[in-house]
């Protein structure tokens, strides 16, 4: 009796033993607060690498830090020319896009991350988009999921930093990444892998809430909430805003 | 000083707006228009989306127009009776015209509706002004007074359902005018004008109208016509912002103060020909965008809604 308890504890505290090396993880903050005056935010993620046993022999240890925000369907519009003017013809619906994407690395991503892995855990920027709803009567269906990319690259939605993540005595790491101004709402995930060999040996998921606040985060709920309150109080005080500055101006050239 | 437009969802400078504000509002004081045809193509180029730009901007020339009616109301100048009636079909143009822009807005089409009206109604407006007030210039030069021209009486005037507004003088049809507010209804919500640069000429030159009540009565049509159009898009579209139109609207009110002085020492024919040569180069420059092969031909949209 006592041995087959012994058997079962060893074998429950197995698979906890296959994981070598664990992160422990500390963020800078682990919410943003959108205020009238949020101007973009930077956050620290810093953290170790826990083990129980030496540091394992050959390829040394690199992470990969991906900060995800909320992810939602993309209309990808086509211009073409009709007529001698330019319209949106084709249209693409990619199922799955993160509004935010960063990704920094400890070195070249094609070196630390092999293509199983990349397909497994869905790191690079290609793999984060998922678009198997693609139209097939459209050609190139993946010239618009490139297109996802390159303009939310271009808007520094999305970007890839590679060698930005700093390794010490593959044990301690940290790196930075920017958030820029123009951030949607929601809960942004932020993923650690650790690697060797293209491996990944361990990984690490936390959340970071992205929430506008104050005077953002009541317009925009009574906006969407009570639409006929809302639509008035703007007339209200666009008009107020409007007679009251052409009053004031008014008096102070009278005097 | 950068600010977080809370429903555009954009980060933008508060002075740019500010200033944008001013320069639009300098140009409405000098040449008496709204400016809602220059504000929101800006709008467009610094990054705002369209649908609120357009439904932003209604809410602003609501306020803009407000002080200027009441100034309006008081000397008396607003034919009230005109006003309603134009109202009556502004109203009807303005739901219709929502229900198109959201249509498209839905097909992805939006920005091309929005951009074509631009080009075709500044095309033609601008245009026709720019002829009409170089040969008011070229006449003014040679020292002739322009003849009075007597009313016509055409088609206008043999229509059925005839009314009598009393403050412009006229015994005409009432289809006319509510044509005439059905056309700047749609426009209006499409387009985010108030719609006095087609208004005031129809209401001229179409039903005739003594030129003393047309500014007034046009804006009196124009505060409940995109007051109306606000409310539409900010239950159907949530897409006014109610800080970007505050921002715009206090640099809006100060421009025009100048602009206005500015304007006064200017003589009329001339300030004309420069409107007009304005308006035709914001229809040049939309014009161009359309024509020339964009370099990025895709674009995105959010699918289904926010």
């Amino acid at each position: 009796m006592l041995k087959r308890l012994i058997v079962l504890l060893v074998l429950c505290c197995t698979p906890a033993l296959a994981v070598e090396e664990q992160v422990v993880l500390g963020l800078s903050q682990d919410r943003v607060a959108i205020t009238a005056t949020f101007d973009g935010s930077e956050i620290l993620i810093f953290g170790a690498v826990k083990r129980e046993t030496p540091i394992p022999e050959g390829p040394p240890l690199e992470v990969i830090v991906a900060v995800a925000g909320p992810s939602g369907p993309v209309t990808v519009r086509r211009k073409e020319r009709k007529l001698g003017i330019w319209v949106n013809t084709d249209s693409v619906l990619v199922d799955l896009a993160p509004s935010f994407y960063a990704v920094a690395t400890s070195g070249p991503l094609d070196d630390i991350l092999t293509d199983t892995e990349d397909l497994r855990y869905r790191v690079s920027i290609e793999r984060a988009i998922r678009s198997v709803g693609a139209a097939m009567h459209i050609r190139g269906a993946q010239e618009f999921a490139d297109a996802v990319i390159r303009i939310r690259e271009s808007e520094s939605l999305y970007s890839i930093r590679e060698n930005t993540v700093a390794v010490d005595e593959q044990t301690l790491f940290r790196t930075s990444i920017a958030m820029p101004a123009d951030l949607t709402e929601g809960n942004y995930s932020a993923r650690i892998f650790l690697t060797r060999g293209g491996e990944v040996v361990s990984q690490y998921e936390t959340v970071i809430d992205v929430r506008k606040v104050g005077l953002e985060r009541l317009l925009y709920s009574m906006s969407r909430e009570q639409p006929v309150w809302y639509g008035l109080m703007s007339l209200v005080i666009a008009i107020a805003a409007g007679w009251g500055a052409s009053t004031a101006f008014r008096l102070l050239r009278e005097n | 000083m950068q600010i977080y437009l809370p429903i555009a969802e954009v980060s933008v400078n508060a002075f740019l707006l500010l200033g944008l504000g001013g320069m639009v509002g300098v140009l409405s004081g000098m040449f008496g228009v709204g400016g809602g045809f220059l504000m929101t193509p800006l709008l467009f180029f610094i990054g705002i989306p369209p649908a609120v730009a357009v439904a932003t901007e209604a809410n602003q020339i609501v306020a803009s127009s407000f002080s200027g009616v009441l100034a309006h109301l008081r000397r008396k100048t607003v034919d009230l009776r005109m006003g309603t009636v134009l109202l009556v079909g502004g109203l009807t143009g303005a739901g219709l015209g929502v229900v198109v822009f959201n249509y498209l807005k839905s097909l992805g089409q939006v920005d091309l509706l929005v951009t074509l009206c631009y080009v075709i109604f500044l095309g033609v407006v601008g245009s026709l002004m720019f002829i009409e007030s170089l040969r008011a210039l070229r006449k003014s030069r040679k020292g002739i007074a322009a003849p009075s021209k007597r009313r016509q009486r055409g088609w206008v005037h043999s229509m059925p359902f005839k009314m009598r507004f009393r403050t412009s003088g006229l015994y005409i049809s009432v289809i006319p005018p509510i044509l005439v507010g059905l056309c700047v209804g749609v426009l209006s919500a499409i387009m985010g004008v108030g719609g006095g640069f087609i208004m005031v000429p129809a209401m001229i030159y179409l039903l005739g109208m003594p030129t003393k009540v047309v500014v007034g009565t046009s804006l009196f049509q124009i505060i409940f016509v995109t007051g109306f159009t606000t409310m539409l898009h900010a239950t159907t579209n949530y897409t006014v912002d109610i800080v970007l139109a505050v921002l715009l609207l206090i640099g809006g009110v100060v421009g025009a103060q100048i602009g206005t002085v500015i304007g006064a020492r200017m003589p009329a024919e001339q300030l004309r020909v420069l409107l007009a040569a304005l308006v035709l180069v914001v229809c040049g420059k939309l014009a161009l965008d359309l024509l020339i092969e964009p370099s990025e031909l895709y674009s995105l949209g959010t699918a289904g809604g926010h």
